[in-house]
């Protein structure tokens, strides 16, 4: 494609392996890392997508920060050619800066603080899908195992906060992204949290490291795995699994096939 | 955050040059340690070597090696090159000569620092030991770094928290993971939005795997320490210096603030060496090539846990 259509392409996301490989309708994304290959670069890119003014509805969403603060999402995706400061201005992006949650006094349940911060959450889905801005919404969580941290370890209120943002995915046509660090339930026994969100997402995107570690030139490798139902509760077509090689940069991310690169 | 090997106390060498270095330049600092009286370890910061009036004019210069040709030995240093971000050198060598503005400190290890220096008010000890919750540790860091919130137009005084070994099993909270990484998130969090700079270390083989996770997902940087023995022919085979030798500092991460893309090193692993006990130094390691295969990754290659099969340079 001519250079100027190669670079729109890029700017919305169409023509990248990541989005050849993610089916369209997903409606709950759960993004995988580990220690040697964080992906919260994967988070930004779906952000800026959530955002971009594509198809003239406009997208809107929704970010439970309790990775990072405001500053540090405004300056990754401005390098990236995406105002964050702006959207949020114009409430089409909803910041809850979750850093300190759930804060107050430690003798208040979990249980309450995450009740209202779903409702908090709910309120804004249900604004902006009343809105002109018919749009498609995105809820995302950045990231659940320091969700599980501000939870005190009850994995129980998580998944029962986690759940009822899902019925808000199938309620309100929007979707839900969420970072999870694979390695820390790797060693435990039972069904965690982990083994609960692999089970209700629609897609699987995880980053893990290559045998050789980071090189200049690959800093790992994603693996993406389609196992949902689209609308109308068909299996998703095309291709069930994807893996390619990713390099991450300032202005987002180069993904390609092992040995393709020139 | 630094990953301590439980075998030998080579943390405690980064911990003392970074409360040193802050020390000297009169820099608030916090220091937490599972001792009876942490005040008493002050007494072991080393006190920068004398420089000569002609090092800290080449200093100013801008490094050994440019001008005479004269190579340094020094290798790298425990130190934050501010050097660079002054522009005209000459202006400030001029408003500062009094304050001694170099940056860039070598320490004498066998000789500790100047006693009244240790006096200061800015400076603040708390003991870990037998107290069986972190709230106290926690106060105390929130009001230190509420007193050294970032600035409009920067400011040049910057705070130092210096914590040892937070889950060591003298510790009273010690077992209370979810309070210790809570405690963590939470001090992560304030002191992001100060001016101020944490290093904590710990001895991660007292965690379990998957709360060592948690801890290492929390660190912005990421450090390891290793050990290695004092009489190993193989590894003297191996290495130039190992007689100087006590032990290896892998970078595991590197913080990227306001950045997503990795902080990709030459070298990932230094070896400690102790220049005639008296001067810790750094160097880059050079490993022989590892054999890249671009086939599916076995995982767990910055793996911390200690392989009994491995080499002694695989950790």
């Amino acid at each position: 494609p001519p250079p100027q259509l190669e670079a729109e392409m890029e700017e919305y996301g169409a023509g990248d392996l990541l989005s050849e490989a993610m089916c369209a309708g997903a409606r709950v994304v759960v993004v995988e890392d580990c220690v040697e290959a964080p992906a919260a670069f994967v988070l930004h890119l779906l952000l800026k997508r959530a955002l971009a003014a594509g198809g003239g509805g406009g997208g809107g969403a929704a970010l439970l920060a309790l990775a990072q603060p405001f500053s540090h999402y405004d300056r990754v995706l401005r390098k990236m050619g995406c105002n964050l400061s702006m959207h949020r201005k114009s409430e089409r992006l909803h910041f809850f800066d979750l850093q300190g949650f759930p804060g107050g006094t430690q003798g208040g349940a979990i249980a309450d603080s995450l009740a209202q911060l779903y409702s908090a959450v709910q309120r804004v889905v249900e604004t902006c899908r009343a809105g002109e801005n018919a749009g498609r919404f995105t809820v995302m969580i950045d990231d659940v195992s320091l969700l599980e941290v501000a939870a005190n370890g009850s994995a129980d209120d998580v998944l029962d906060f986690l759940h009822y943002c899902v019925t808000l995915t199938s309620e309100m046509n929007c979707s839900l992204v969420v970072l999870i660090h694979e390695d820390i339930y790797s060693s435990e026994d039972g069904v965690g949290l982990l083994a609960h969100l692999r089970y209700i997402a629609d897609l699987v995107i995880k980053a893990a490291p290559l045998s050789t570690g980071l090189a200049t030139d690959v800093h790992g490798q994603l693996s993406v795995v389609n196992k949902g139902m689209l609308i109308e509760q068909r299996p998703a077509k095309g291709q069930k699994v994807w893996s390619f090689h990713f390099k991450v940069k300032e202005n987002g991310a180069d993904f390609f096939y092992p040995g393709s690169r020139h | 955050m630094v990953m301590e090997d439980s075998d030998a106390p080579h943390h405690l060498l980064l911990l003392r040059a970074f409360m040193a270095q802050g020390v000297v330049h009169k820099q608030p600092l916090l220091f937490a340690a599972p001792m009876k009286e942490p005040r008493s370890f002050l007494g072991a910061l080393p006190a920068p070597v004398a420089s000569s009036k002609e090092d800290a004019r080449q200093r100013a210069m801008g490094g050994g090696a440019a001008g005479d040709g004269r190579a340094s030995d020094e290798g790298l240093r425990i130190a934050w090159q501010y050097r660079k971000y002054f522009g005209d050198e000459r202006n400030s060598n001029a408003e500062h000569r009094d304050n001694k503005q170099e940056f860039s400190h070598d320490f004498d290890l066998r000789k500790p620092l100047e006693r009244h220096l240790l006096n200061a008010q800015h400076i603040e000890c708390l003991s870990t030991q037998d107290v069986d919750t972190l709230h106290d540790l926690q106060n105390r860091s929130s009001a230190f770094l509420s007193k050294h919130q970032r600035k409009e137009g920067g400011n040049l005084s910057a705070g130092r928290i210096a914590i040892q070994s937070l889950c060591a099993p003298q510790c009273g909270y010690f077992g209370k993971d979810w309070d210790m990484v809570s405690f963590l998130r939470s001090l992560k969090a304030m002191v992001r939005s100060s001016n101020a700079v944490a290093i904590i270390t710990f001895p991660y083989t007292v965690l379990s795997d998957s709360f060592c996770k948690r801890w290492q997902h929390l660190a912005d940087t990421l450090l390891s320490i290793k050990a290695i023995p004092d009489e190993d022919k193989d590894l003297a085979k191996l290495l130039t210096g190992y007689q100087d030798m006590v032990g290896f500092l892998h970078v595991h991460k590197v913080a990227q603030t306001n950045s997503q893309v990795p902080v990709i090193l030459e070298a990932s692993t230094f070896s400690l060496k102790l220049r005639k006990r008296r001067s810790l130094v750094l160097e880059r390691l050079n490993q022989a090539p590892v054999d890249g295969s671009s086939g599916p990754s076995s995982g767990g290659s910055g793996s911390c846990s200690s392989s009994t099969q491995g080499s002694q340079l695989d950790f």
